[in-house]
């Protein structure tokens, strides 16, 4: 035998890929129906969503419970671009992206001195403000929300009234294109930094890592592609109010799809869309307003079953058996608890 | 501004106050021994006002009754339980996987509430506490008065619970070292049980009390629970004093700015003092 088991693995599995991307391009002319392929828009939102979390808390460990807040700013950004100040919405897309970068960075100086559990309580804070203010705005018109103006169909003004195929293409170029940069990221330095951040954050800094400095740029990579998706979001609906974009939903959905399908992973978010995505839409098509938190009870199910049985996700059920073992063999488990050392008086 | 609507903004600010202390003492207790922080704590909250709201609506049994009679014992035995099924699988974990893990019972329990009561605002009518005094030329509410004292009663008695009784004794030195507390014949585990009990048991009472006078519905726990975690931040980690003066301070400042600015904007009142505080005394008002 003059293949390795493992490099025929390999091969196998790009294969595998390969016919998995071919088959998701050329699926909107064999399915036409237009719920399947709304399915599949929001499936890639979030996966892009999902991925952008990952970044940030997976890869990183810096757990943000408010992402809905940078993929509201996107959404909201673009919109009043387009609306009020006749911008195009691709280059609205860039600028609320960096406008959601801005605003990660400001938001990221005070709070990453903050261990994980405190973090996590600044970004759901920063995501109640964030959505308290679009309430209250009259600018953008408070809780009634925004209408986008309709324009005939073009890819130029990111509108596509008939049909979906336009946003499908649209949400999954920008899918691929944000999985490279993971990929990317993963396979450099910064990845590696990340990473250190995340298992020994002490040791990092003792050996000269600026973890802020990282931290920010975590948060830029977050933020950006959120907010990206904030813009195909809203472009696509044509509408907008604070209650879609901003709301605490939104944020546990990112974070489960991300959870469920394995943090710090590159094809976690991806099938952790895939497989909750579809659930949400069909408890909201199924119970619509009458059986209101269903979808939330099952949502806090899986959480659970997640976060206590299968801490390194659905992804994990692809892994061998060493792969597992490193994974699931993750910092904490020898009994160490964070904050060991804080002050404590009574 | 007039005087006295600074005044009565304090005095609405300290009743408040004194329920956000008791929320958080909850929470900072659980945080001091176990190192895990309940994201689920509103939402416990939340259910203990559904639980005084229905028990008074369907057997007619007063707030004032049936907190110490049926809430209390009720949500120590819920805390056992959630120690039982949930944080005891997740001690050791990933701060993440903790997160989740608290996160996911707080998104169960509000489902719940959603699925049976709907997200209707609902409010007690009729119950023993009702109506306002004035005190110098300001009003204060007879629930808020009453509330208040509880508070402080049951503040009172956490207090020499943890200070005089053996008992107490051992959860302060658990907090202190667990390994050492060990070493001297502590049991941890049902040092945590407890804990854990008298953690939701307070959130229970804080619930019940809040019902005499406040709103009840799915998402109530939301802001209550921001709240805790910004004063037990605030107060310093595991203190008990620093709970309370927390607590106070963040309700003069909720409800100053809800008096001249707008109700609204209290969330970033709250966020700016969270800020200050993490930046430039990051050990809490109360930590050394």
């Amino acid at each position: 035998m003059h293949f390795s088991n493992f490099q025929n693995n390999k091969t196998m599995k790009k294969f595998i890929l390969f016919l998995i991307v071919i088959l998701i391009i050329i699926f909107p002319t064999i399915i036409t129906q237009p719920y399947i392929l709304h399915i599949m828009i929001m499936v890639f939102i979030y996966a892009i969503l999902g991925g952008a979390w990952n970044i940030l808390s997976g890869y990183a460990g810096q757990v943000s419970l408010g992402n809905a807040m940078f993929f509201g700013l996107g959404a909201y950004a673009s919109s009043v671009l387009w609306l009020f100040y006749n911008i195009n919405p691709w280059i609205g897309m860039i600028i609320g992206g960096l406008f959601a970068v801005a605003f990660g960075i400001f938001l990221g100086m005070p709070v990453f001195r903050l261990r994980r559990q405190y973090l996590a309580i600044a970004t759901i804070a920063a995501s109640q403000i964030i959505m308290t203010i679009f309430l209250n705005w009259e600018y953008v018109k408070g809780a009634s929300g925004l209408a986008l103006p309709l324009m005939p169909n073009s890819l130029k003004h990111m509108t596509f009234l008939y049909g979906k195929n336009g946003f499908y293409f649209i949400s999954l170029a920008i899918l691929i294109f944000f999985t490279f940069v993971v990929f990317v990221i993963t396979k450099t330095k910064l990845g590696y930094y990340f990473r250190t951040i995340k298992e020994e954050e002490d040791s990092a800094r003792s050996i000269g890592i600026n973890t802020t400095q990282y931290k920010l740029v975590a948060i830029s990579i977050t933020a950006f592609f959120s907010a990206i998706a904030g813009t195909v979001y809203a472009q696509y609906f044509l509408y907008i109010d604070p209650n879609m974009v901003f709301s605490l939903r939104v944020s546990f959905l990112i974070v489960l799809i991300s959870a469920f399908g394995g943090t710090a992973t590159i094809f976690g978010p991806i099938l952790g869309a895939c497989v909750l995505i579809p659930i949400n839409e069909m408890a909201r098509m199924f119970f619509g307003g009458a059986g209101r938190g269903i979808d939330l009870f099952s949502f806090g199910i899986l959480i659970l079953v997640v976060a206590i049985y299968r801490p390194a996700g659905l992804v994990s059920l692809f892994y061998g058996k060493e792969k597992l073992a490193i994974r699931e063999n993750l910092p904490g488990k020898d009994g160490k608890v964070d904050g060991e050392n804080e002050n404590i008086e009574s | 501004m007039n005087l006295a609507v600074i005044f009565q903004a304090i005095i609405n600010g300290i009743s408040i106050g004194f329920v956000y202390s008791i929320v958080a003492l909850g929470l900072t207790l659980i945080w001091g021994t176990m190192r895990i922080i309940n994201f689920a704590h509103g939402d416990f909250l939340m259910m203990g006002m559904y639980a005084t709201f229905w028990i008074f609506m369907l057997i007619k049994i007063d707030p004032l009754l049936s907190c110490l009679l049926i809430v209390m014992p009720v949500s120590f035995g819920a805390g056992l339980l959630y120690y039982r099924v949930i944080l005891k699988h997740i001690l050791k974990r990933e701060v993440i996987t903790q997160i989740l893990a608290t996160f996911g019972v707080g998104i169960i329990l509000q489902s719940i509430a959603m699925f049976f009561w709907k997200p209707d605002y609902r409010i007690i009518r009729g119950n023993i506490l009702s109506g306002t005094f004035r005190f110098v030329g300001i009003s204060i509410g007879i629930p808020q008065f009453v509330t208040s004292i509880i508070c402080i009663i049951a503040m009172l008695a956490l207090f020499y619970f943890l200070n005089r009784t053996k008992t107490g004794l051992a959860i302060r030195a658990t907090t202190l070292n667990k390994e050492a507390a060990a070493l001297v014949g502590i049991n941890i585990e049902n040092i945590y049980y407890l804990v854990v009990g008298i953690g939701i048991s307070l959130v229970g009472l804080a619930g019940n009390l809040l019902t005499n006078y406040y709103y009840v519905f799915p998402n109530v726990g939301m802001s209550f629970a921001l709240f805790a975690y910004v004063i037990i931040v605030l107060g310093g980690l595991g203190s008990v004093k620093g709970a309370l003066a927390g607590g106070l301070i963040l309700g003069i400042v909720t409800s100053l700015t809800g008096a001249f600015l707008n109700p609204a904007f209290k969330y970033i009142a709250v966020f700016l003092v969270y800020l200050m505080v993490v930046v430039i005394k990051p050990e809490g008002l109360g930590g050394r």
